[in-house]
């Protein structure tokens, strides 16, 4: 069945079925690698992306259900890798492996947008969905705080932004 | 590319001329690595089950690590399988320095596989530091040395005077400078150094630009934007998508399934049995002659290829297959019974004495204080965050793979031996791998992609399901101690036996224990008591056992230091001193203090550098202080362990709530790793993250079975530590000493355990002597 999705600002057409998860979609259709399978089951949040500007698994949301809503995914965070919480991550050196930090960013940045200045115990909250295997939580959390320092939110580039 | 003519036969640096403009330096393998790894001999490789280190022996084959080229660019190649332990980063950093270059300038390369050019391409074991220490930066300093004598001839200048920063060489007397770029037609003509020479002109520590600074990840642009980098993002042309279904037992073979109707699915290709056709030995870990250990094995199954992976999987979950379970579907394989077996077989004689030293029981009856004690550890799961896959081409009688095995060539035999072609027609892509932990010592997936494609004609991306992957692990093997140890009156350790009940075939002789389940006889604390026994004793398993970050270690610090605190608390002394005191005993006729300790890589236990680590690590955490400012219900814990030949004292602070609710306030690790921390950066992520990975395990991982068959299968019943669970502050130290630096990755995980633990006992007096904490009723607060 063909549906017309909105990712990063951008328009594609897919002909799959209505139950393929809108992972499966952007990383074996789309061709988008950047968000991550790991448990197929909303458990590790490796497969994060903003659906209407909020974090969530793309391994349990059905094609079918994804409608008109906006998606961002890694790959549309910024442009350029200047999304505060890119620079954060890079300036603070936080992966190991890096599976996990495409969703790591995700979920922070939306957790950004909606708290510019989380606490710590704001980003335990947020950012316990998201497994991280290698155990970097203490650098994110530092980059985290970082990003939000930086001034400009997350908010502005929690959704289409790659088309700005 | 044309090589140069045959050199000096002491040099084994090479020189060649690249197309374009340019020049390439490069090492011959098998000699460059001899000396890197002079003196450090690889001895204990074999003990801890390390997944067939060492590989072929590379043949005289030139490979290329530095490429100048006109446009001021330094290429330079990383030869190891990276799986997030920073080796991409820090190989090249080694070369770069010595070069003299500036790291913004150098572009990073990874090379392929090639046993004939490289040595020493593995992730395992935290061998990369100690293997590449010294021929890494012999390469480069042998490009920079070259570089400087072919200035002093093309200005006429004493080679002495000639001095290089950031990629130019100076004449600074002259006010004469150039780029290395503009040298490079001069030094085809030239004789390369030999290693002696190159080593006097090692750089100055005190000099060092990019050794011992912290330098962000190579792949952090990659990783920040969601660039493809890791091998499940990997895509061929023509691709299919696959997934396998094994069986429920290890060594299940297929009896009926609904093939037709698979086939009819929606986006299915093709579906057919992978017959696995040779004895099923090998699996549970055990090392057949003349096979190489642990490299994988291929497992019977149901292999599904289709469009993308979301029909194979939907597909999958259609199928109704029957299975022969064979032999290990019974009741005795089952958790519970391997427990009360191991009890069973703690009362009677021991299947094989490890080393026996003096005489323990006579030493026991003797002691002032005495303790008897019995722990456990399960088996547990490596659970790299990215599920095992591999892409593979298999055409005309070549197979070309994409993995991030952290023992590619270890895939090699494995698909030779299953698809019937030679070895040499098969290529193997090195690609960044989501976590390792040993996992990725084994190359079952590899040998399952390539079998798939074979027999689908499709180039396929073999992608395992989280539940695939909890449930064919190799895992870290659970066992059970049996312990007694005495004291005398002053607090010295007199005696100390262990009967450690393992996994492996009981009646085999010499004993044959079940991959990364046995320790050696000179195991820590063998060197350090009089009256010392270690008996080891196995029972049949019926899963795979293999190498998990610190084989052995992960499991026997928390065991051994976990003894010595009740030692301690039972002597009525302070668990700092008493361990401080113990490594200062002494044996009537000390044996050779050679052995593992871990994977030792022949280096011996050294007891000064473990009381420098203890020390260093109290003063961090003002133990004496804070142990008794501390609250009631906080306790602090201290443990260390040496293994892969670093030295790690921790100390943990933990919070006990009523209703056995913890947190892990803070934890210090102390650590001597030798004389260079390369990356800091890298470095503390890596110990931070081992101490979490640590805290992790021993709270919630357990793999436990019932009749053979696995009964975990996502991580809502296997779980992981999380952001809030998690410890919020790791202080690390490194207590610098003049050894040639070691790794890492491994040696930081073991005495978190045991520290924590300790910790627990402080606060509350329970003393956990069985993993996970989650079955004694502890979770995190
Ligand atoms: S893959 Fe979606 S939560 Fe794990
Ligand atoms: S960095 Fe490896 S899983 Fe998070």
């Amino acid at each position: 069945m063909a549906y017309t999705l909105t990712v990063n600002g951008k328009k594609s057409t897919v002909d799959v079925p209505a139950d393929m998860p809108l992972l499966w979609v952007l990383r074996d259709v789309l061709k988008m690698h950047g968000t991550k399978f790991g448990c197929g089951i909303g458990q590790c949040r490796a497969c994060t992306v903003h659906v209407d500007g909020k974090a969530q698994p793309s391994c349990q949301l059905q094609i079918s259900a994804v409608g008109n809503k906006a998606i961002t995914t890694i790959e549309g965070l910024s442009a350029d890798g200047t999304h505060p919480v890119q620079r954060a991550w890079e300036q603070v050196d936080v992966p190991q492996c890096g599976y996990c930090q495409a969703g790591q960013m995700m979920a922070a940045s939306a957790l950004l947008a909606a708290k510019p200045k989380p606490t710590d115990a704001d980003i335990d909250q947020a950012m316990s969905y998201n497994l991280c295997r290698c155990g970097t939580y203490i650098r994110i959390r530092q980059a985290i705080h970082l990003a939000a320092s930086m001034g400009r939110n997350g908010a502005a580039h929690t959704t289409g932004s790659a088309a700005q | 590319m044309t090589t140069k003519k045959t050199l000096d036969r002491r040099s084994f640096l090479r020189v060649t001329a690249l197309a374009g403009g340019g020049v390439a330096f490069g090492l011959i393998g098998k000699d460059a690595f001899a000396q890197g790894r002079g003196g450090r001999g690889g001895g204990g490789r074999g003990g801890a089950g390390g997944g067939g280190f060492g590989g072929p022996a590379a043949p005289p084959k030139v490979e290329n690590y530095i490429k100048i080229t006109p446009d001021g660019k330094f290429t330079i190649m990383a030869k190891n399988p990276e799986v997030g332990q920073g080796v991409r980063t820090m190989l090249p950093m080694l070369i770069a320095e010595e070069l003299d270059v500036d790291w913004k300038d150098v572009v990073i390369e990874q090379t392929d596989v090639d046993p004939s050019k490289y040595a020493g391409q593995i992730a395992g074991g935290s061998t990369a530091t100690p293997q590449n220490w010294i021929p890494m930066r012999q390469v480069g300093a042998g490009a920079r040395l070259m570089l400087r004598q072919a200035a002093a001839q093309m200005w006429n200048k004493p080679e002495s005077e000639i001095t290089t920063r950031s990629g130019k060489v100076y004449h600074e007397p002259s006010k004469q400078s150039a780029p290395y770029s503009q040298l490079a037609s001069k030094l085809e003509s030239m004789t390369p150094p030999s290693a002696e020479e190159i080593e006097k002109n090692f750089k100055d520590p005190k000099d060092y630009k990019i050794i011992g600074k912290s330098t962000v990840n190579c792949d952090i642009k990659a990783i920040i934007a969601g660039k493809p980098l890791f091998t499940i993002d990997q895509e061929i042309p023509g691709m299919k998508f696959a997934v396998y279904q094994k069986g429920p037992v290890f060594g299940s073979k297929v009896k009926t399934w609904n093939e037709a109707e698979i086939k009819k699915m929606p986006g299915i290709v093709d579906a057919f049995v992978v017959v696995k056709d040779q004895p099923n030995t090998p699996f549970i870990g055990y090392r057949e002659e003349g096979k190489p250990a642990d490299a994988g094995d291929l497992q019977e199954g149901i292999a599904i290829v289709a469009d993308s992976w979301w029909y194979a999987q939907s597909a999958r979950k259609k199928l109704q297959a029957t299975w022969d379970e064979g032999p290990r579907a019974t009741p005795e394989h089952s958790s519970t019974a391997y427990a009360a077996k191991a009890v069973e077989i703690s009362k009677g004689e021991p299947h094989s004495t490890t080393r026996k030293d003096g005489d323990p029981d006579a030493a026991l009856k003797g002691a002032a204080h005495t303790v008897e004690a019995a722990y456990a550890y399960p088996f547990i799961s490596h659970a790299d965050l990215e599920p095992q896959n591999c892409t593979a081409n298999f055409k005309d009688g070549k197979c070309e793979i994409w993995s991030s095995s952290q023992i590619p060539t270890g895939a090699f035999g494995l698909i030779a031996s299953n698809t019937g072609i030679e070895q040499s027609n098969i290529t193997a892509h090195m690609i960044r791998g989501g976590g390792g932990f040993g996992r990725r010592l084994y190359n079952d997936y590899a040998v399952e992609a390539a079998m798939i494609s074979k027999m689908s004609g499709h180039p396929v991306k073999l992608v395992w399901a989280r539940e695939d992957d909890l449930a064919n692990d190799y895992y870290r093997p659970g066992g059970f101690h049996f312990l007694k140890g005495g004291v005398d009156a002053s607090g010295k350790v007199t005696a100390w036996a262990d009967h450690f009940v393992t996994y492996g075939a009981p009646k085999s002789m010499p004993l044959q224990t079940s991959s990364a389940a046995n320790i050696g006889p000179t195991e820590f604390p063998q060197p350090f008591i009089e009256n010392y026994a270690l008996y080891t004793s196995a029972q049949p398993v019926a899963i795979r056992t293999g190498s998990l970050r610190a084989p052995t270690s992960n499991a026997l610090a928390f065991v051994v230091q976990s003894f010595i605190d009740e030692l301690a608390h039972a002597a009525g002394k302070d668990p700092v001193q008493f361990r401080i005191d113990l490594l200062a005993q002494t044996k009537p006729e000390p044996p050779a203090r050679g052995g593992r300790g871990g994977f030792g890589f022949g280096n011996a236990f050294n007891a000064s550098r473990m009381t420098g680590v203890t020390k260093l690590v109290a003063q961090m955490s003002d133990w004496n202080n804070r142990k008794k400012s501390l609250p009631k219900g906080t306790g602090l814990g201290m443990a260390f362990h040496f293994s892969h030949s670093g030295y790690f004292a921790e100390v943990a602070e933990v919070k006990v709530e009523a209703n056995k609710k913890i947190k892990v306030n803070k934890v210090w690790v102390a650590a001597d790793i030798g004389r260079q921390i390369i990356n800091p950066s890298m470095a503390n992520n890596e110990a931070q993250g081992a101490v979490i990975d640590g805290i992790s395990a021993m709270m919630f991982q357990e793999i436990t079975l019932n009749n053979g068959r696995v009964q975990q299968s996502n991580f809502n019943n296997y779980k992981l530590i999380r952001m809030a669970q998690a410890v919020p502050e790791v202080e690390v130290q490194y207590l610098t000493s003049d050894n040639n630096p070691t790794g890492l990755g491994e040696p930081a995980m073991p005495p978190i355990l045991p520290a924590v633990a300790n910790a627990i006992f402080s606060a509350t007096g329970d003393r956990v002597r069985s993993l996970p904490l989650k079955n004694s009723g502890y979770d995190f607060a």
